[in-house]
């Protein structure tokens, strides 16, 4: 077909966490401009199977753009070149035909390698198990106007939930920082009434779950708010940092 | 105080002793940089001489500078054990990177300035604080400050490696500045704009009238 595109691949293999991996070349034609990058990458994934090869491993699920789990660092940027989407909403009209696209995991110590582009990320997990949430007692719902809640603090507070815990940040950071994820989970329960009575000890879990995590620890270069596919604001981070301080010299616990 | 040194332990706490060492060491650059002004009254270093006369021997000033010292070296010592430890949070490094679209240079960069002003510092602290608290007390102390800056500042690789030192200190500041404010919590849509600004202000400013010091005195200007 007219149009259509040339692109070679240089996409990151390892077998397993403990192979060293290395990268290896594909050339892949006929590419649609329309495709997503990872339709791209079904395509290739079928020849390398049809060739009896393995096919490349990779995170995806919804390919809607707001499961948070394809994860590829294309180019030197997480998510590709394309601000404000994820890779599966990235397409193919962002390269150029003849293009050499640079395709690796995310890199971090935090999120070891599994296998190919795909890292294990269930330190997002243990971190959200250690306080991001809240605790109610079950039974009817509330009223929905029950609690009042101010239109500005309930926009904060949904943009903050707007994270899908992909890890962009923490691939973006120079420290691998998970500070932008992190403090998006804490402003989304510390700006509503709801959040209150956990706020402190929440601060104070989440924190220090991250920290055993091995995750860096952030200094401001707003790498993360630049390569968040749902622009999270670097105002959440403050807002950890605020309450963080705030519950280490209140806190009633000894 | 165990949940003191617990906090100071953790990631933000760590960076909290950067922020707050940091501003406390810009409150110094202030004052330092008002004192050594006074150079530009052109009298000879009268005023100056008079400044930094008060500067030694004012018992208030003299224990804020085993503060400062103490500041100084918490934030470097911090600032090295911090780079080595987020070093370490990527044990294997991307192939490629795209970190000029998404950064500043000089926001990556602190480490490197950073060392590049402690060089610097060494050898600023040799030509002046040396001079003036310890040989001149053991000599006799017959040089003023101002007329050691004189000797000091004739030679030319001495002014360009102050003028290049400044740049650094410009570099440093324009990220530190803001950084610190954001690294305390404080990020307001009301302030965090006023904040960046004076920043900018403050980064060029402070470097450009430090620099201006010994290349006047190179040039004769200031006599």
């Amino acid at each position: 077909m007219s149009g259509n595109m040339n692109i070679t691949l240089k996409v990151w293999r390892q077998k397993n966490k403990d192979d060293r991996g290395r990268f290896e070349t594909y050339p892949v034609q006929g590419v649609s401009p329309d495709m997503s990058f990872l339709e791209m990458f079904d395509v290739l994934n079928e020849r390398l199977i049809n060739e009896g090869k393995e096919p490349v491993a990779f995170d995806h699920d919804c390919r809607e753009g707001i499961c948070g789990m394809c994860s590829m660092y294309i180019n030197g940027r997480p998510h590709g070149p394309l601000q404000g989407v994820t890779t599966c909403q990235l397409h193919m009209r962002s390269f150029k035909t003849n293009d050499t696209i640079v395709v690796e995991p995310w890199r971090a110590k935090a999120f070891p390698v599994i296998k190919d582009l795909a890292v294990d990320r269930s330190s997002f997990d243990r971190i959200m198990s250690a306080g991001g949430f809240i605790s109610v007692n079950t039974g009817n719902a509330q009223d929905a106007n029950a609690t009042p809640i101010g239109k500005e603090d309930a926009d904060t507070a949904f943009a903050a939930a707007m994270c899908i815990g992909c890890g962009a940040c923490v691939a973006a950071c120079k420290n691998a920082s998970a500070m932008l994820f992190v403090s998006a989970k804490i402003s989304q329960f510390a700006l509503l009434p709801q959040g209150q009575p956990e706020r402190k000890s929440r601060v104070s879990k989440m924190v220090a779950q991250m920290d055993a995590e091995g995750f860096g620890s952030c200094t401001n270069t707003g790498a993360c708010e630049a390569e968040c596919p749902k622009g999270i604001s670097l105002s959440n981070i403050a807002r950890m940092n605020r309450d963080y301080i705030n519950a280490q010299f209140t806190s009633q616990q000894m | 105080m165990s949940w003191f040194s617990k906090m100071l332990g953790s990631s933000i706490g760590q960076k909290l002793i950067m922020g707050v060492t940091g501003l406390f060491l810009i409150s110094f650059l202030v004052v330092h940089c008002g004192i050594n002004a006074l150079i530009f009254m052109n009298d000879g270093g009268q005023t100056f001489n008079k400044g930094a006369e008060f500067m030694g021997t004012n018992w208030l000033i003299r224990t804020m500078e085993i503060v400062l010292f103490a500041g100084l070296l918490l934030h470097i010592i911090k600032g090295y054990s911090l780079t080595r430890q987020n070093l370490n949070k990527r044990p294997v490094e991307y192939a490629v990177s795209a970190a000029n679209k998404n950064s500043k240079w000089y926001s990556r960069s602190m480490g490197l300035l950073g060392t590049l002003l402690l060089i610097f510092l060494i050898i600023h602290l040799k030509h002046f604080w040396i001079t003036s608290r310890f040989t001149d007390q053991i000599t006799g102390g017959h040089i003023t400050l101002y007329e050691e800056m004189k000797i000091i500042f004739s030679e030319l690789w001495v002014v360009v490696l102050y003028m290049l030192s400044m740049i650094s200190l410009g570099y440093h500041l324009l990220h530190g500045f803001q950084s610190a404010f954001q690294t305390l919590g404080l990020n307001h849509k009301r302030y965090t704009p006023l904040i960046k600004n004076t920043g900018v202000i403050f980064s060029i400013l402070f470097p450009l009238l430090f620099a201006l010091m010994p290349l006047v005195m190179y040039l004769g200007i200031i006599k």
